[in-house]
């Protein structure tokens, strides 16, 4: 473990920042927590509301195992100790987007307990510090509804999609002590959810957020007081209030105030936090076991059965990587989002080498996509169309130059590469005869420089290379260029 | 056909599929003397056409021979907690007035796929909050009993299922589902002289039940006779999917098992129950009751349940604390009464609705429950109770070890008079005493009749069961009433 350097110079010396992080991802599930209710996004407001959803009278909660199921798995992936026994607790208050009047969630008796994982501060730094972070915690529990104040002049409005939606609350431990770290963390976080396939980490819509807690200290010192800021939906956003919360601390402290422990919102327009609600008129939820539910208890099969279906996880998957041959830049960057992982597995399972593979992934398809301001998931080539064309030029149909063309022109039209090569002639050529004959002209154009090759100045070999391969339009085996000229000249 | 209305559920059901009179017959009858017991204010709606239409179902499938269920042709009152398809539920309170769900509790389905027709929906305890029935918004249900002093005090019917209770002992229904949080289907039947059992906690589905108290509430059956519960326990039992505490269990055939021979049964008298200054009478009808088990084989054992009396504290912070947070839904937001003063915020709206919403007495419990699970008070009394819950659970778990059943009075008095008791809320939880035990530890527990008063009121006994045993307590049950010789009936005055 490295400790951080990352410091707010005061005017009374530096100040360390003392960061925990609460994370709400929403678990991926077909139906509700606990009713039967689509989870799908993007809906008319109200049309995935069940009786249940609407805490209608005599309406009762039936767990959906398969929420359990993935956060007993999530807790796996991040060593966390799984509770046998948990059970779920009411949450009490009145709010209009909280039609039961409480929400039902896990305080006394959490299904994951204590976990850790390991962060790489700069994925693409191989000797970037690692760093360990504990979770405390997870725990789930049911998302709210949506209210809305801008649909009618004296009236909120009230979309109930999204109430009873699963929700996996991850409670880290304050181990973090800077933007920085913090941002690893969550990265690192939605990285191990989407191997997982327990969460799709889409924080633009929702899918996950966090409540960020912050204090300062001075180096080392006893930890202070610290705020909360809650439901911060970017990864830069939770950064930038970092940033600004423990700024504000620090200014209030040295002049003379102190940090009044509370709840906070940040203002992603004016970059700031502002107070919420304190202390003092804070909630007493009354959290007690719901009467509604029986405890969870998991047995030997159920756990077994999600180890057994638990995906290789990220940093398994880094170092198998470089066993396979892989740089470790190249092994870190593709194993850091699944996505690209998925994407990685899918090209070496059609057979493509993995140096070849990863090295055209990283330059050529990157390349291309970050050109047209694409993500992974866009990409106009898919993994099976990009085997292909690598297939071409590992077998020697085509050489690795005209790769590049076939690849733009795929880009393009979506055509397969065997099709273009074929359409456009670029197959190369291992007509000796021909590349001999180009071989021969070229030398009778460069006597000067045959000369200067055959007294030894053997840098020149890539001159005649080049210049053969430029008169056969790229299309000549590269190999047989090379013994047709070392022949040739001697 | 007045004398069809004589009839319990065996005997209607038996008529009908004989042929010895129709489901519709059945049904006019029922529905005529509720129209002309107004004054008994048992029923909150009144649905006369719900229950001839099952009527003239079940009669065109006797026709077409198709089998007729458990409680074809019955037609029966359900109590206004059961969530009912199409008819307004209310629980008895304002703030549910006028709400008609779109749906049917899981027992009340249950009971018209057995053939049964529904009367009306009875009268209740405001959220089956009260003894008494005083709590209603709807006004308090009326015994058919009055005293022998010629006094003609209108009287309790008992409560919470005092609906129920008031229209089966003035022939209203034959019988009818009552709910028990702690004691709200035993004490009104044994204040009206009629037989109800809760079954063991998870037994009938809670799904569509508007909740109380929902690690108590369990519905049952109320009726005239011990056979007739059975019959409609059957009806209403049975594993529900819906509901997490629903028992995955078979229902066992508890009517075709009905035996009232006793041998090797050993009876557990409870010594806690004899408090100081028990009534005499209540007192004497228990000593006939432990001589009619002996009489039917039974051996009769003294038990000791030592925390009874920290039962009824416990009870009275339980069920409250679950009760403020069940009733949190009621909010003026998506159904029910809404409250909107002008200019008034979220928080306004809340207030204004549930002060205009909520009778005194669940006023009363929403309080005491929030204050027992607010923070630093929680460990002193939820917690404290929780623990008293499992001893209590415990006392009955060692009283097995020498005694099979256990029985006890019903409630510590014959039914009071209406205002004798809602002036203190303490009096009246006491009433509630005997009962309590029972539904902490969600064991089987019945009502029987067992006598009348000095005054000529009905006094129950109470049996009480292992878990999953409602089969042994039916038994004695049945026992009990073959030698009770109890007739005793109302005299028509409504």
């Amino acid at each position: 473990m490295t400790e951080s350097t990352y410091r707010i110079q005061g005017n009374t010396g530096a100040w360390e920042v003392v960061i925990g992080l609460e994370v709400h991802a929403q678990i991926t599930s077909e139906s509700k927590l606990f009713s039967g209710s689509s989870t799908g996004f993007g809906a008319e407001p109200n049309s995935h509301v069940s009786l249940v959803d609407a805490a209608m009278p005599g309406m009762l909660p039936v767990p959906n195992r398969e929420c359990l199921r993935q956060a007993v798995r999530t807790g796996m992936a991040i060593n966390a100790q799984i509770n046998r026994w948990s059970r779920f607790d009411r949450k009490n208050y009145f709010y209009a987007d909280l039609p039961q009047g409480y929400q039902i969630s896990q305080l006394y008796h959490p299904i994951v307990g204590e976990g850790e994982i390991e962060v790489t501060l700069n994925e693409k730094d191989p000797d970037s510090a690692v760093k360990k972070i504990g979770i405390e915690r997870i725990h789930v529990e049911q998302d709210a509804g949506k209210l809305m104040h801008d649909q009618h002049p004296t009236m909120s409005f009230v979309d109930l999609n999204r109430s009873g939606v699963a929700l996996m609350e991850i409670v880290s431990r304050p181990d973090m002590r800077s933007p920085q770290e913090a941002g690893a963390y969550v990265k690192k976080l939605r990285s191990i959810l989407r191997y997982v396939g327990s969460c799709d980490g889409n924080m633009e819509q929702g899918s996950m957020r966090a409540d960020v807690n912050v204090s300062v200290r001075k180096p080392g010192g006893e930890l202070g007081t610290r705020t909360e800021t809650k439901n911060v939906n970017s990864i830069r956003f939770m950064m930038q209030a970092i940033e600004y919360e423990a700024q504000r601390q620090v200014d209030l402290i040295e002049s003379g105030g102190a940090v009044v422990q509370e709840t906070r919102l940040f203002d992603a327009d004016k970059q700031e936090t502002r107070s919420m609600r304190s202390k003092e008129d804070a909630h007493d939820y009354r959290y007690f076991p719901d009467p509604d539910l029986l405890p969870v208890e998991l047995d030997d099969a159920f756990l077994e059965e999600c180890r057994a279906s638990l995906p290789e996880l990220p940093d398994a998957k880094r170092a198998r990587y470089e066993a396979l041959g892989l740089t470790a830049y190249n092994a870190a960057v593709l194993t850091a989002e699944a996505e690209t992982a998925f994407w990685f597995e899918d090209l070496l399972a059609e057979g493509v080498d993995a140096k070849q593979g990863s090295n055209w992934l990283m330059s050529e398809l990157f390349g291309a996509l970050n050109k047209m301001g694409k993500t992974l998931d866009e990409s106009p080539v898919n993994p099976k169309q990009a085997a292909e064309l690598l297939g071409l030029v590992a077998d020697g149909t085509i050489s690795g130059s005209i790769a590049k063309q076939v690849f733009e022109i795929m880009l393009e039209t979506g055509q397969a590469a065997s099709a273009i090569v074929e359409e456009k002639g670029l197959k190369q050529t291992n007509d000796t005869g021909a590349i001999e004959a180009e071989i021969a002209k070229i030398m009778a154009a460069n006597e000067d420089k045959v000369a200067e090759y055959r007294s030894g100045k053997d840098k020149l070999f890539g001159f005649f290379v080049g210049q053969t391969m430029k008169a056969m339009q790229g299309k000549a085996n590269p190999q047989i260029i090379n013994d047709l000229l070392k022949k040739a000249l001697g | 056909m007045t004398e069809l209305t004589k009839l319990g559920v065996a005997a209607i059901r038996e008529g009908v599929s004989s042929g010895a009179f129709t489901a519709v017959e059945v049904a006019t009858a029922f529905n005529a003397n509720v129209a002309n017991a107004k004054a008994l204010n048992a029923f909150i709606v009144e649905t006369p056409e719900k229950a001839i239409d099952a009527a003239q179902a079940v009669d065109g499938d006797r026709a077409a021979g198709k089998p007729l269920g458990k409680m074809a042709g019955v037609p029966i009152g359900m109590k206004d907690l059961f969530c009912t398809q199409g008819v307004q539920t209310t629980a008895a309170s304002h703030i549910l007035e006028g709400f008609v769900p779109t749906y049917e509790s899981t027992v009340s389905a249950n009971l018209w796929k057995a053939g049964a027709g529904m009367l009306g929906k009875l009268n209740m305890d405001q959220f089956a909050m009260g003894s008494s029935n005083e709590t209603s918004y709807f006004g308090n249900v009326i015994s058919p009993w009055r005293r022998n002093d010629g006094s003609n005090a209108a009287l309790a019917p008992g409560g919470s299922s005092g609906g129920s209770s008031s229209a089966i002992a003035a022939r209203l229904c034959p019988a009818a589902t009552g709910t028990d949080t702690g004691g709200s289907i035993r004490q009104p039947a044994a204040f009206v002289g009629i037989s109800g059992i809760k079954p063991t906690y998870g037994r009938c589905s809670r799904w569509g039940v508007v909740a109380f108290a929902s690690s108590l509430d369990q519905a049952g059956p109320m009726a005239r006779d011990v056979r007739d519960c059975a019959i409609m326990l059957e009806a209403m039992a049975g594993f529900d999917p819906k509901d997490s505490t629903s028992l995955d269990l078979p229902v066992p055939a508890w009517e075709a098992s009905l035996n009232s021979d006793l041998k090797g049964k050993r009876i557990g008298i409870p010594r806690e129950y004899r408090l100081d200054g028990i009534d005499e009478d209540i007192a004497k009808m228990w000593d006939n009751g432990i001589a009619w088990l002996k009489d039917a084989g039974a051996e009769i054992v003294d038990i000791s349940l030592p925390h009874t009396k920290y039962a009824l504290p416990a009870y009275y912070i339980i069920a409250p604390a679950e009760a403020s947070s069940n009733l949190a839904r009621y909010d003026g937001v998506r159904f029910g009464l809404r409250d909107l003063p002008e200019g008034a915020g979220l928080q306004d709206m809340y207030a204004a609705t549930r002060a205009a919403g909520f009778g005194e007495e669940v006023r009363r419990r929403i309080m005491i429950g929030t204050y027992v699970l607010s923070a630093g008070f929680y460990d002193a009394y939820y917690t404290q109770a929780q623990k008293v819950r499992a001893l209590i659970a415990r006392d009955f778990d060692n009283a097995w070890a020498s005694c099979d059943l256990i029985l006890a009075p019903t409630a510590p008095s014959a039914a009071f008079g209406l205002g004798e008791k809602n002036a203190d809320p303490l009096s009246m939880y006491l009433n509630d005493v005997f009962a309590v035990p029972a539904s902490l530890a969600g064991l089987p527990a019945m009502s029987v009749p067992g006598g009348l008063s000095k005054e000529g009121l009905p006094l129950g006994l109470q049996i009480i069961g292992k878990a999953l045993d409602e089969q042994a307590v039916l038994n004695a049950g049945l026992a009990i009433e073959q030698r009770s010789g109890f007739t005793a009936e109302a005299k028509k005055w409504w």
